[in-house]
This record gives structure tokens, sequence and C-alpha cells, in this order.
């Protein structure tokens, strides 16, 4: 009879449930169980469910998650299955609900508090900074905040400045929080699962233009007991040549450009960092350690962003394996401009990922760097 | 046509029952309070006086870095503690430690947190005053003014799933009422019919804006209606007063499960803080009126007095206690060790992250090797 592989992941230790969400999976030993494939969407809804399932104590909380059934359908279904008491509609006041959230939290619930784009955060940043992330500390582990603040991070197309600031440098510079990016559908579902079940408030930055992108998912990632581990990176493609680093969308940007440099007979490595705090330093040395090269890719503002980090870890720990200057590839120092063509040069291209590399590899025509 | 005015013809009265004198005032409905309930409600206040004094004059010392008193406010604090029980939640601003002392933290425990001494139950983590206790159903004070507002809706939400017979208490300053969290947490609790009694110290002053810059309306009690939220005002230094309406007003959230405000008048008659002199912009003779002349302990004491349940021997017995009993605390307090090396980096995170653990690593090794150069009184 058809059987699901059962395996515990490195994680929280949460004992394994029994939950088949209507999904069978044919699972062998000898067979590549890599048959289904899911959106982002998909993986996010799968675990919200889940995870809703198995913890009463678990509730998801923002504008338009129950009604209208998430302002990007994340949340679809939920209400229905869940009633008003764990599908909580707000009135548009993010500092109003986020504090909810928190105080929610400090009293022994977990929920989960989506932002319709982390953009609107700023509206609520107080509670996140100073409450969310600094009680654990303040009250010596009298108070844990158990939270987890979703929703979608960065550029999305033609949205303009107010919709497209990438928030991960700034919640990623703060102690006494966690701060994940995932890019596949395996990252939504693990990452999104591990963050529902840590104690520690965590920061989730998903991204509007994947959430429709569908990849394929093997049969432990659909396993009910499924999650990754906060704080690991994922090489998404081994290679020798030279290092790059992305997260969430740039990832397959990322990806796209080290088939072109392959075929320019180069070979990149390429880092999904998974978790921009805590930072998989270790990875990201032993790479670099390896290749001697490396490129920061990401879609949020140049300066003291995610790659300046990465950039001083790397010097710091591996100064003597670099054999190239180290090359950030970021978004543009300007608001997001919203015509299209201004859109296009002020995020992030595959070519320029290609150039960046190919600079690194002193591969390219000029040896300057445009500023 | 009709525009609703700005202003009423009438302010909206406040509930009395002690006259200044400490006599109740005639027609005004109240609860009896016991001997043992009305004795301890008055000691609690002179314990409260005494320690803001003592407290104040340490830091004045350089003995702790920072202090706040609540002076002029003691009937608030005491009279609220009283009235509620020890089940009710209390998410506090920072003028509140009344409550705190009224539950049974003690002298020494106020004296640790503000040397942030290693019995200090936030380990030195967070500067004096911001006092919290679990088991005291107290949450740690936060210093960004109003958070606790919409938080207490969210504990409130908690709270209604273990149906016990408690609210959540969320207390806040005129100046609070100001700030955006105000608006979200009252709005919010009305509409999620969240538990929390909202009590709000208008004491007159935020720092140095009076009330009359802080808002047109009249006082805070008027704001409750716009949210649906059923108010009242109090004179905040009449015990008696406070304390019935913090009864009435437990009862109503409870058995009702909406949230209530209460606005309860009075004057911060000490500075700010020690980081203030309020003497830079309001008269002396104002503030010197209020601390003697509309004092809330002399209100309480005069009507205790008439009951015969008080005398001036066990007024200056008291005091004498209570002094000495402080003095005591401090020099404890002062003399403890400090939190350990590993208090740094504790609770950050529920499990200490790797790289913390390796800073911490290399900085017993550090000391290791520099032996002679670490200080002495600072435990490892």
């Amino acid at each position: 009879m058809l059987g699901v592989i059962r395996q515990r992941v490195a994680c929280r230790g949460i004992p394994t449930r029994n939950f088949e969400r209507g999904i069978r999976v044919v699972a062998s030993r000898s067979l590549s169980s890599t048959a289904k494939e899911m959106t982002v969407r998909e993986a996010l809804n799968s675990a919200l469910d889940e995870e809703m399932s198995a913890d009463p104590k678990v509730f998801l909380m923002g504008e338009e998650v129950g009604e209208y059934q998430g302002a990007y359908k994340i949340s679809k279904g939920l209400l229905e299955k869940y009633g008003p008491d764990r599908v909580l509609d707000t009135p548009i006041t993010e500092a109003g609900f986020t504090g909810i959230g928190v105080g929610a939290a400090y009293y022994g619930l977990k929920p989960v508090i989506e932002f319709m784009t982390f953009n609107f955060s700023m509206q609520a940043i107080d509670h996140i900074i100073n409450s969310a992330a600094k009680s654990n500390y303040m009250s010596a582990g009298q108070i844990s905040v158990p939270i987890v603040f979703r929703g979608p991070n960065g550029a999305a197309a033609g949205v303009g400045a107010q919709h497209s600031q990438c928030y991960a440098a700034w919640y990623g510079s703060c102690p006494g929080l966690k701060v994940l990016a995932p890019y596949s559908s395996e990252d939504a579902r693990g990452l999104l699962k591990a963050a529902i079940r840590d104690p520690d408030p965590v920061v989730f930055l998903e991204n509007e233009l994947l959430y429709g992108e569908s990849f394929p998912v093997s049969a432990e990632t659909l396993d009910s007991s499924f999650c990754l581990p906060i704080g690991k990176a994922k090489v998404e493609r081994a290679g020798k040549d030279v290092t790059i680093t992305a997260f969430s969308k740039m990832v397959g940007y990322t990806l796209q450009a080290a088939d072109i440099l392959a075929k320019e007979g180069i070979s990149a490595e390429v880092i999904n960092l998974r978790s921009i705090r805590p930072l998989d330093r270790a990875t990201i040395n032993a790479s670099v350690r390896k290749t001697n090269r490396l490129v920061t890719v990401e879609e949020g503002f140049p300066q003291h962003g995610v790659g300046a980090e990465i950039c001083a870890s790397v010097l710091e720990d591996s100064f003597e394996y670099l054999d190239a200057p180290v090359e950030r590839i970021a978004g543009a120092d300007v608001p997001m401009p919203y015509a299209a063509n201004l859109e296009r040069i002020a995020v992030p291209q595959v070519e320029d990922i290609v150039r960046a590399a190919k600079r690194s590899c002193y591969r390219s025509s000029s040896l300057a760097a445009t500023a | 046509m009709k525009f609703i005015s700005e202003a009423a013809d009438k302010r909206i009265p406040c509930y009395r029952v002690l006259s200044d004198d400490g006599y109740p005032i005639a027609g005004s409905r109240f609860e009896q309070v016991d001997k043992e309930t009305a004795v301890k409600m008055y000691k609690s206040m002179v314990t409260l006086q005494i320690m803001d004094n003592i407290f104040y004059e340490a830091q004045r010392q350089g003995r702790i870095s920072f202090y706040l008193t609540s002076t002029g406010e003691e009937a608030i604090n005491i009279a609220t503690a009283a009235a509620l029980t020890s089940d009710d939640v209390i998410l506090p601003q920072y003028r509140e430690p009344g409550i705190l002392l009224w539950r049974g933290f003690t002298l020494q425990e106020f004296a640790n947190q503000c040397f942030g001494n290693s019995a200090d139950y936030g380990k030195g983590k967070q500067m004096p005053i911001h006092y919290g206790s679990n088991k005291h159903n107290f949450f740690t004070i936060s210093s960004p003014i109003a958070t606790q507002l919409p938080q207490a809706a969210g504990v409130a939400y908690s709270l209604k799933m273990d149906k016990k017979e408690a609210c959540v208490v969320a207390f806040t300053g005129d100046g609070g009422t100001s700030e955006g969290d105000f608006h979200a947490g009252l709005n919010f609790a009305a509409v999620m019919d969240a538990p929390v009694l909202f009590i709000c110290r208008n004491n007159g002053w935020a720092i140095s804006t009076p009330i009359s810059e802080q808002f047109r309306s009249d006082g805070v009690v008027v704001k409750g209606q716009a949210y649906g939220i059923r108010s009242i005002r109090v004179d905040g230094n009449d015990a008696l007063a406070v304390y019935n309406t913090i009864r009435a007003a437990r009862e109503m959230v409870i058995h009702e499960q909406k949230p209530v405000l209460v606005e309860a008048l009075s004057y911060r008659v000490g500075h700010h803080s020690t980081s203030d002199d309020s003497t830079k912009y309001r008269p002396v003779d104002e503030i010197e009126h209020w601390k003697t002349a509309r004092n809330p302990l002399a209100r309480f004491r005069k009507w205790v007095h008439k009951n015969g349940w008080w005398t001036d021997d066990e007024e200056s017995e008291l005091r004498g206690s209570i002094r000495k009993q402080l003095l005591n605390a401090i020099q404890v307090a002062e003399k403890m060790e400090k939190p350990v090396l590993a208090e740094m980096f504790s609770d950050v995170y529920d499990d200490l992250p790797s790289n913390l653990h390796e800073q911490e690593k290399s900085l017993r090794e550090t000391i290791k090797r520099h032996r002679q150069d670490y200080p002495t009184d600072v435990p490892v």
C-alpha cells in the first residue's frame, strides 16, 4: 500500500502528526519523488493551515486575511476552516494589530501577523523592535514573544517607492529578531513552519512576484512535520570559480546568471541565504574559501545592506582566501521609480549579476567597475 | 444642519467621595471599605511616598542612575491595586509601582531592580524603575509611551480564552493619549470586545507639556465615547472614590466583556524624573499647593483617623520603620553582586545563538589571559 515517508527534520523537535491534507504521495527509496509541483502561495497556505491545525494557539491576523481570503490569497480558505477567532480581519491600523499581536504573544498565544507589505510595517516598527525583539532580553526571559510577522517584501512590479522597499537589512540588524527570506516553495513551507514553531519573534520576508511561481516539491517537503532549520543557507548550485550569495527573488536571477556564466566557462556556486538573521557565515565563508571570489546580490538599497554585512564577514574570516575584491550588486540608491523602464534599471537584472561575476573573475573588458 | 460643538456646555463631572477635609460628601454614593483594607491602603500609600523620596535621594547621591516618582498619585496607585484582584493582568506605563507594592513586591526587590544587581528579576538588563514580575501579573515596564495599550487588547484576547474572572488593566498618562497607539488600542479593544480596563492618570503634565497643550478636548474621559467605550472621570486624589470606581469598572469589564475607560484626575507633584527640574516650567507655589493642601495621603488619613482606625503614634512608628527598611534595602542592594557575565548574552533569544556563544567564549579567554586587568568587583 502507499505510505508516507515520515522524517524528522532537525528543528524544534515537534512530534510528527499524522495529517493527510488530501495529498497522498508515492515515495520510494529508489526513485526520486519530485513528481509534485507547488506554487509558493500554495506552500505558504499549506504551512499556515498545518500549523494552525496542529496548535490551537496559532492564529492569523491582518488586513484582508479573512473574508477577502488574503490580499494575495495566501490565507485562502483559512477563515472558513478555522473561524473568526483564529483568522482575524483587522481595521487599518498596523500599530494596532501589531501591538495586539505582541500582547497576545506576551500572554501565551502564537500570532502570525500579516503586513500587506513590509513597507507598511514601518507604521508598527516600534512594536516589532522595542517590544517584540527586546522584551525577552529586557525581562531576562520572563516575557517571551513567539510571534511571526510575515508579508511581501521588496520590489513588486510598477508599484512605486512606497511599496517597493526591501527591509531585510533593517530587521536583520536587530538582535532579538530572527529574519527569514524564502525563495522556493520548499523554503516557504519549511521556513514558515519553523518560524511559527520558534519561541522567538521572526520576521518572515516573502516576495509578491514569487507567490505565483511553481517549484517541484519532494514528499518530505509535503509532510506536515517538515521543517527547515533557521540559520542555515542552502547551496542551490555547486561551483568552483565564484561564490554568489542571494536571497528571495534574486536567487532565481542568480541561478539564471549561473547558467549563462557556465556557457562562458565560469562555474558559479549559488548560495540561497534563506536566513538573514542569523546569517549563515560558516556556509558563506566555506564557499569563498573554495572559490576565492564573492559577489553578493540583493534588491534592497546598497548602503548598510545585507551584502555589506556579508562582505565584512568574509573580510574578517577569509581575507587571505580572496583573489579579487568583493562585488556588491544591489538596487539603485534611489526611491523606486514607477515608470517601467526606470524601474527595470533600478533593480538588479540577470545581466548585472553576470557582469559582476565576470569582473570578479577578471574576465570583464574594463577593470573599472561602474560606481 | 447642526454641528456638534467642540466643547460641551459643562465639563464632565468628577466622581468624589471624600471632601478635602476627609469627610464623606453628602449624597455621594460609595461602598464602605473595611478597617483592614483601609489601614492597609493608607500604610501602602505612606510606604510608596517614602520609597519614592529615598530612592530619589539615592539617585541624587549617584548611587543609582535614574529614578521616577509617583508623588501625588499614591491614591491612584494604591486604591486601584486594592480594588483589583491578583489575577488581573497589569500593563503599566511607569508611574504605577504602587500596584506591585500592594501585591507583595518587597522593598528589597524594588531596590534590587534599581541597582541592577544579580537578584534583580531583570538581571540588570533594564534601566531603573522598569520593574516586571510574572508572579505578580505585572508586565515588565517598557519605555515607549502607550505601546502597552494595543498590547493590552492582545493580552485580553488571550485571557478571554482562559475564561478567568479577571481582566487586563492598562495604564497611561495624559500625554500618552496623544500617541497613535492610544487610538489603535482603544479602537481595537472596543471592536474586539476585549476585557480591558483602561486607566488614564491625568496628572496635568507630560514632562513640561501641560494638558492645555496636549489636547483640546475636555480631558480624556470624553475620548472614550468616540470609540464606543463607557467612561468615567474620578478624583484621583480621593482614595475612596478611586477604590469604588475601579471596583465598579472592573465588574463591568469582566461581566460585560468590553473595555471601560477611567480618567483619574491628579497632579504630578514630583518632577517627571530625575532628569527633569519642573521648577523650570511651572510655578513653585503651584507644586506646593498640590503637595500640601491637595495631598491624597492627608485626605485619606483624615478619614481613617476619624474612624478611629489610625493614630499619630502609629504614623510616626510606621514612617520610621519604613525609612529604616528602605535604607537597609538600599545598602543590601548596593553591596550585592552585579549579574554574571553570562547574563549579557542570555535571553536575546530563547537559545543562545552560535555567534554569541563564540563571543562569550572569546571574552572569557581574554579575561583568563589578562586576569590582572579585569575588575575584581565584576563577577565573571
